[in-house]
């Protein structure tokens, strides 16, 4: 900083310690390492002079202030040189407050089995409250469909149209592009054993089943259930929901039943809109790699690929909507009265809705595989 | 005057810290209550109580007849027409304009006509001081003063006997702060409200209040009229008072 030293002089048993300039945050460092060189030995008295500061802060004063105090242990007397009231004030305020002083409380360290113990006890109360959530919500089904009028058609369509068709354009391009990727991996192994047909047979089942549905599901869960925590935990912040709530408006039947049907009838169009453009970029692969042309593909397709396997794709739907919507809203419920909550709770809900969604899948691979379908 | 609001031995606890134990207090008809005290308080818990934002873990709220501990979900929902709730920061829904904001309850619990709603909001917006060219607007386009405005002139929608202000002044200006402290007098007298807030504004409790009950360590450390506040022995009192009784 702006000239602003210290000169420390010995003489025999004195020490004169001279700040000059600005003493200040800035320059309290330097000082630091001086003021530890000095030997003590032989030494009975310190003269501070302070005279020639031109510019003395609080920090510089509790610095000081702890350094006297050093002072004090050690036995060294000390003298203190200072013509400009505002320093002696401000060195008499930190005294002061010293004596006073309580510390900052030091946070508590946790041990490794307190860490443990919470960290489960937070999943516990995680998961009972999911199940809260769930309860609530079949709660507020039966008292929804107990008449037709209690059905919020609007909100319904419109969030069919935000999570379901423009959700459209996505999906095509999303699947189109596995397919074509699926197709042509499989092309180049089908190719060494001249088993160029059988790509129909591959592809056809492996697409309907399982991946138009699982590619849906994922793009939804970064899609809509990302917004549905962002939407419902923006409303709580602002307490759009308290305001809801006092006017007798429940949220589970504006925002939570509305968001959920809306997505459970989309994802069954959305995995239908899948399953074709999959199949289509296939067909784009074996035609241009494999020299199966469209005719002979489909006339395969029609023959190989039995509908279960289209119906068993299309059904998951409903599920993996279920799961996406309400996991998304319930994060978005859980959004506390801060900014950082609303991105941690985002990520919670994109991150276990697809695993959900997989946990779903797995489960339905095993159980119609044991039932033969 | 009838009673509107009995609070009787209300406890409240969140995890290891008691905010209330053993609160009472009476609101009647007609007045303009002030819920006062530190910061920290339960002030506003208290309020979120009354409204059933919040449940209490011990003792009842009785407003308007209904008892509020174990009421039915039939009787709730009708409680809820009956008051009207201004949040501190408005909390007008996002995706409707000011008009659409007001209208809502009135489109979700009546059978008027388009046209008649209409006339409704454009009364509400006109005595809560907004003017009419702003009624198309979405609440994030409209200063906070609007907001607390059109927040109000929601909460009326209803034509509600009771009315709920959580901080109603501030982060208001002071003249806007003065404006709505004259407005809610204004209601008061011509629609007979009950209200019931919570502030820190000085200059608004004097101007506004009837009567206040100010909490302090948990408990109601007075009740009463302003004029008498000076005697009573709480160390909130004395220094939030001290000064103008002095």
């Amino acid at each position: 900083m702006i000239n602003s030293s210290l000169k420390i002089s010995y003489t025999d048993e004195k020490v004169l310690l001279n700040f000059l300039g600005e003493f200040s945050l800035y320059s309290i460092s330097s000082y630091e390492q001086q003021l530890d060189a000095i030997n003590y030995k032989n030494i009975q008295s310190i003269v501070v002079n302070l005279n020639e500061v031109t510019f003395f802060d609080t920090a510089a004063s509790i610095f000081l202030n702890n350094f006297f105090q050093s002072l004090q242990e050690k036995q060294v007397s000390l003298s203190v040189l200072s013509q400009r009231s505002d320093i002696t004030d401000t060195l008499k305020l930190v005294q002061e407050q010293g004596i006073v002083d309580e510390k900052l409380p030091k946070k508590r360290e946790k041990t490794f089995i307190t860490t443990v113990g919470k960290i489960t006890e937070s999943y516990y109360v995680g998961f009972l409250s999911f199940m809260a959530f769930l309860g609530e919500l079949f709660a507020t089904k039966i008292h929804y469909l107990k008449s037709v009028k209690h059905i919020r058609f609007k909100e319904i369509a419109f969030e069919i149209h935000e999570n379901g068709i423009r959700a459209f354009g996505i999906i095509a391009l999303t699947s189109f592009l596995i397919g074509l990727v699926v197709a042509y991996q499989s092309a180049f192994q089908l190719k060494i054993y001249g088993a160029n047909i059988f790509i129909v047979d591959m592809l056809g089942i492996s697409m309907l089943r399982e991946l138009a549905p699982l590619i849906t599901a994922i793009v939804i869960a970064g899609r809509s259930g990302s917004a549905f925590t962002a939407q419902i935990g923006a409303m709580k912040i602002t307490q759009e929901l308290d305001a809801m709530r006092t006017m007798g408006f429940d949220p589970y039947v504006f925002l939570v039943m509305p968001r959920i049907i809306a997505l459970m009838i989309s994802m069954p169009i959305l995995i239908f809109v899948a399953d074709i453009m999959g199949v289509f970029g296939g067909m784009v692969v074996a035609h241009i790699d494999l020299e199966i042309t469209t005719e002979l593909f489909l006339e395969r397709f029609t023959e190989v690929v039995a509908a279960k396997h289209f119906f068993i794709g299309i059904l998951k739907g409903p599920f993996f909507a279920f799961l996406i919507a309400s996991i998304g809203i319930y994060r978005g419920l859980m959004v506390k009265d801060d900014t950082q909550s609303i991105g941690y709770n985002t990520t919670k809900s994109v991150v276990e809705s697809i695993f959900a969604v997989i946990v779903c899948d797995a489960i339905f691979s095993i159980l119609f595989t044991n039932m033969g379908i | 005057m009838s009673k509107v609001i009995e609070v009787k031995d209300v406890k409240t606890v969140f995890g290891d810290n008691i905010v209330h134990d053993g609160l009472n207090l009476t609101i009647n008809e007609g007045e303009i209550y002030g819920l006062l005290g530190p910061s920290g308080c339960g002030k506003t818990t208290l309020l979120r109580e009354m409204v059933m934002l919040q449940k209490i873990h011990a003792g009842d709220i009785e407003i308007l007849g209904h008892h509020l501990s174990g009421i039915r979900h039939k009787e709730a929902q009708n409680l809820r027409r009956e008051w009207g709730v201004l949040f501190q920061a408005g909390a007008l829904f996002s995706s409707l304009t000011i008009a659409e904001n007001i209208a809502l309850p009135l489109k979700e619990y009546t059978k008027l006509s388009s046209k008649m709603i209409d006339e409704i909001v454009a009364f509400k917006i006109n005595i809560v001081g907004l003017k009419l060219k702003d009624a198309h607007l979405y609440p994030s386009q409209i200063s906070g003063g609007m907001k607390k405005k059109a927040g109000l002139a929601r909460a009326l929608a209803m034509d509600p006997k009771l009315l709920f202000l959580d901080e109603p002044t501030s982060g208001l200006d002071p003249i806007s702060a003065r404006e709505f402290d004259s407005l809610i007098l204004n209601l008061r007298s011509l629609l007979g409200l009950t209200v019931v807030m919570v502030s820190h504004d000085l200059q608004s409790i004097y101007d506004t209040l009837d009567k206040v009950a100010i909490i302090d360590n948990k408990k109601i450390a007075y009740e009463g009229s302003l004029e008498n506040i000076k005697h009573s022995q709480s160390e909130f009192i004395k220094t939030f008072f001290g000064n103008k009784y002095e």
